[in-house]
């Protein structure tokens, strides 16, 4: 178990995270009209996003395919009745005055997400529901002194809320589920699971306890938008809350906004939050009735998900519990693997993919998908390795020069002369010239001392500039020590 | 040759397909009507350009023998109705301006089957109310007067400008829409006939939303048989709303010939209410004898929770209400009245923008959804209205129609009733129930009260069955033989 350690002892962190996660769709939710992101403002609009009079939402078949297969992705019930609610309130970028969404009756219920952690500790956090609602559109504040625009081009499009349990102790277990959550997503092509661009948001739900209390009081932070800013508002939620107790205090349950430049958590304006939404069945729709057969066929037909893939990659490749959870939890690191991998020996594809690989996109700060190595790349690498043209050592070196000029393994090799030795003559030669040169060495292992032949390896491999075969240059030795 | 303004629809429809006059001259004859009838304040907007050059196009399709279902015949139109370049209000301020750039599916429908548009006309704001009073364009005027006296009468409502109208011969005949009464109501005190088809008939997409689950188009016409006609061409499964339903629309017009001979005619004891006036209950006595007399059976049924239905519906009705209301926030369309905080606007526009009628309804609405409120009004109303449907269901068991009054009296003085709401909202206490089920119901004028003005009869038919319900109505006018004429008549300046 995680503890925060107080002044006063230690603390439990308790999550629940509600996940806004835009639904990949040509139309809208409840409209014909495109939602393509950063098209030109207000040009994504029908007179039904806009709310004007008698228009009235027709459900978008397709929207409700992703939501069922989302559902059956997270291994939950898919509810074969929902219903669609009106949550009431005012504001400028929500047109007809009323988001449309699921309140008492969502299309999915309970289901749950496999999270793993580095240290290789795995765990289910229960997912409580998953409901389909309108995202509104936008309001810009910043273009006109006194006045506010509206941008609609969002308004109206399809958004699945996914609610999990309060079943996460840490901020990694945190990001470790909104990462696989994502990964989910795009593996399903439900959501793109792009946090910059807004289509996956998170909404933290952090309460602190003494282990094995009762649930404090939580606060929820708002409108998250990446998985390293989740993190740090958490961490910092939960100490802020922790500090509060142990002075004294009582946390108040209020929504919290991240503001990500200060690292720091603060409470909206009360204003924001003291709505009664007024939620009653949408009577302009009737409720969503799916056929079994219907969801069956959808489930029979779902692509391979992160878990069923981290197995074939154990059974497959031959990979470890760790580093195949490592390498199937985001589909991009998944997909960059098994380019490596096909065909090649799985067990020197993760490593490469999880050290070397993983080391520079770490040093350049950068996700998988802008990894300045291809897949064939990397994977020629590992073909120059398998047929002794490189050896281990100089694969690392190619590897740096692949890295830092984007160029093909092969093309590094020729260009730079780096083929390893395997000419046993060439080898020959070094292993007398090195032999001669330290003649007291060669006393001194000959008399007992074995651990000088790492000494002599050394020097040989000096001699032919790091290229000439380690199994050569050992054999070689070992023939010359000893006769 | 009678005057054109005078022919049902049905005649006017067989005088075009004959050449015995051409759609522009019935056109024309109706555009002078509509001048004439500007004293009713029926009419808001007048289209008499778009109504000759739809009737200019009747005539060369009439000329190809390519006549359609409803070729040629002027009709007004309920301003709840969105008409694509036309501006369309609601009877409200709010809406004050607004254009709409698309045609509702029921007009667009009617556009289709030939009819010729003459304008947009008068209605309760946004549908609320019972004497077409609360618009914001000024009252209707009934065109009918009690015997001896000139106090201009409501002609009910929301409907009002449709009704009036109609019975002043300013048009053949008129689309309305029913919430709980809007059409069957004053087509009762107008002396005409207003049909509330089965909710889902009639598409929704385009009219004005005032409580969406209760909100269904009918026709307003002078007789039953044009009713059958017009409902044909309004009605038809539409995919742009999810409510309407994917039934196939029969050919309604000969059910009005259909005998009632061997029907069971559902009498419900609970619509005797105390203090009904007695020549509404002689009425209805003499509607039961009128269809005995054609064979029909007159079988007394139950519907014990019609006294929860009134409650229930102002209960329902004004949530979906404000809710629907909420979009008339002066952001995009409509009334803006500017002010330097977002809330202020709202509330400003908003109060400049509503009558008092659907501020009172939009209070009522928010009211009972509220947080700690919504499980004792709203979610209780509901359970009391699916009770209403199963009672209906239950008794439609043992009759085929239903016969009841349509409203408790006839119409009553503008100014009357005026401050209060509740008396003015027991006006809907017979036409509720059937909306809360959704159920197809009719008024038919069938008599005069005391004083002169018209009563109707309501026919109420199972879901879908609006023939059934038509051959009840068809047998009711054959026998009433109504033929009354409002005090006030447009046509006959023309």
């Amino acid at each position: 178990m995680s503890l925060l350690e107080g002044r006063t002892g230690s603390w439990e962190v308790v999550i629940g995270i509600e996940t806004h996660a835009h639904v990949i769709s040509k139309a809208k939710l409840f409209s014909g009209a495109a939602t393509n992101f950063g098209a030109e403002p207000n040009s994504q609009v029908s007179t039904v996003d806009a709310a004007f009079p008698g228009m009235l939402p027709v459900l978008n078949r397709f929207c409700v395919e992703q939501a069922v297969r989302t559902g059956l992705g997270l291994e939950a019930e898919i509810n074969l009745v929902s219903v669609f609610d009106r949550k009431n309130y005012f504001y400028a970028d929500l047109p007809p005055g009323y988001q449309i969404s699921q309140y008492t009756r969502p299309i999915v219920g309970k289901g749950r997400v496999h999270i793993v952690l580095a240290d290789g500790t795995a765990r289910d956090i229960g997912i409580t529901r998953l409901h389909l609602e309108q995202d509104a559109g936008k309001s810009l504040h910043d273009q006109h002194p006194t006045q506010t625009y509206v941008d609609l081009n969002r308004a109206g499009v399809g958004l699945m809320e996914i609610v999990s349990e309060p079943d996460m102790r840490s901020a990694e277990e945190a990001g470790a589920y909104v990462r696989k959550l994502r990964s989910i997503l795009r593996t399903l092509g439900t959501c793109d699971g792009n946090m910059e661009e807004g289509s996956l948001r998170c909404d933290c739900n952090v309460s602190v306890r003494r282990p094995g209390e009762a649930l404090g009081t939580r606060c929820e932070i708002k409108n998250l938008n990446s998985v390293r800013f989740a993190m740090q508002a958490i961490d910092y939620e939960a100490r802020r809350q922790i500090a509060l107790i142990e002075n004294g205090g009582k946390v108040a349950q209020q929504t919290m906004l991240f503001d990500s430049a200060r690292g720091i958590t603060r409470p909206m304006r009360s204003k924001e939050q003291d709505y009664d939404y007024r939620y009653f069945p949408d009577p302009d729709l009737l409720p969503l009735v799916l056929q079994r057969e219907w969801v069956e066929q959808l489930r029979a037909a779902l692509p391979e998900l992160p878990d069923a893939r981290q197995a074939r990659f154990m059974a497959e490749y031959g990979l470890g519990a760790p580093e195949s959870a490592l390498l199937a939890g985001e589909s991009a690191s998944a997909d960059y693997f098994e380019a490596v991998a096909k065909g090649r020996d799985g067990r020197l594809a993760a490593n490469w993919v999880t050290g070397d690989l993983a080391g520079e996109l770490n040093r350049r700060g950068v996700a998988i998908e802008d990894t300045p190595i291809a897949a064939e790349a990397l994977g020629e690498l590992l073909d120059l390795i398998a047929d002794g043209t490189l050896s281990g050592r100089l694969a690392k070196d190619v590897f740096a020069a692949m890295a830092e000029t984007g160029l093909g393994a092969r093309h590094i090799v020729a260009e730079r002369g780096l083929q390893q030795v395997t000419d046993a003559g060439a080898i020959e030669r070094a292993v007398d010239l090195v032999l001669a040169r330290e003649a007291e060495k060669v006393t001194e292992y000959r008399a007992g001392r074995e651990k000088l032949f790492g000494f002599f390896v050394g020097q040989v491999m000096k001699e032919t500039t790091g290229k000439a075969n380690p199994a050569l240059v050992n054999a070689i030795l070992r023939k010359r020590l000893t006769s | 040759m009678t005057a054109l303004t005078e022919l049902s629809l049905a005649a006017a429809r067989d005088g075009l397909r004959r050449k015995a006059f051409s759609a522009r001259e019935l056109a024309a004859a109706h555009v002078k009507a509509v001048e004439a009838a500007r004293p009713l304040n029926a009419y808001l907007a007048e289209t008499p350009e778009r109504a000759l050059a739809m009737a200019d196009a009747s005539d060369r399709r009439i000329g190809r023998g390519e006549a359609l279902p409803l070729e040629g015949i002027p009709l007004a139109i309920k301003d709840l109705f969105c008409t694509e370049g036309v501006a369309t209000t609601a009877g409200s301020r709010i809406l004050g301006g607004f254009v709409p750039p698309y045609e509702s599916t029921v007009t667009a429908n009617l556009w289709r089957a030939g009819a010729v548009m003459l304008g947009k006309v008068n209605m309760d704001e946004f549908a609320m109310g019972s004497a077409n009073v609360t618009s914001a364009y000024g009252a209707v005027e009934s065109p009918w007067r009690r015997r001896g006296e000139n106090r201009p009468l409501v002609p009910g409502g929301s409907s009002g400008g449709s009704a009036a109208a109609v019975a002043a011969r300013a048009a053949i005949a008129a689309t309305g829409t029913d919430t709980g009464g809007s059409i069957r109501q004053p087509a009762s005190f107008c002396g005409i006939v207003g049909l509330k088809p089965t909710y889902g008939r009639c598409s929704r997409w385009g009219v004005v939303a005032f409580a969406s689950s209760l909100d269904q188009a009918g026709p307003m016409t002078r007789t039953v048989r044009d009713a059958a006609i017009m409902l044909g061409a309004m009605a038809g499964h539409d995919p742009k709303d999810s409510t309407s339903a994917p039934v196939p629309v029969p050919d309604f017009e000969p059910a009005v010939e259909r005998p009632v001979k061997g029907l069971r005619i559902g009498i419900p004891r609970e619509y005797r209410l105390d203090g009904m006036p007695a020549e509404i209950e002689a009425l209805w006595r003499q509607g039961v004898s009128w269809l005995e007399a054609q064979g029909a059976t007159a079988v007394e049924i139950g519907l014990p929770l019609t006294k929860y239905a009134l409650p229930a519906y102002y209960i329902i009705a004004p949530a979906e209400a404000s809710s629907n209301l909420a979009r008339y926030d002066g952001v995009r369309f409509g009334l803006r009245v500017p002010c330097d905080s977002i809330d202020g606007m709202y509330e400003q526009t908003r109060a400049a923008g509503f009558g008092a009628e659907v501020r009172r309804r939009i209070l009522i609405g928010t009211y009972v959804l509220s947080a700690g409120y919504f499980d004792a009004y709203y979610l209780k109303a509901q359970r009391v209205r699916t009770l209403i449907a199963r009672d209906f269901d239950a008794a439609f068991r043992s009759c085929d129609a239903i016969l009841t009054p349509t409203a408790p009296s006839a119409a009553f003085a503008i100014g009357e009733k005026m401050n209060d709401p509740v008396a003015m909202y027991l006006n809907d206490v017979f036409t509720v129930p059937s909306s809360l089920a959704g159920l197809p119901a009719i008024s038919v004028p069938a008599g005069l009260s005391e004083d002169g003005l018209p009563l109707g009869l309501q026919v109420i038919g199972r879901a879908f069955d609006e023939e059934g319900m038509l051959s009840v109505a068809a047998a009711l006018e054959r026998a009433a033989g109504f033929a009354a004429m409002p005090a006030f008549l447009a046509g006959s300046a023309a």
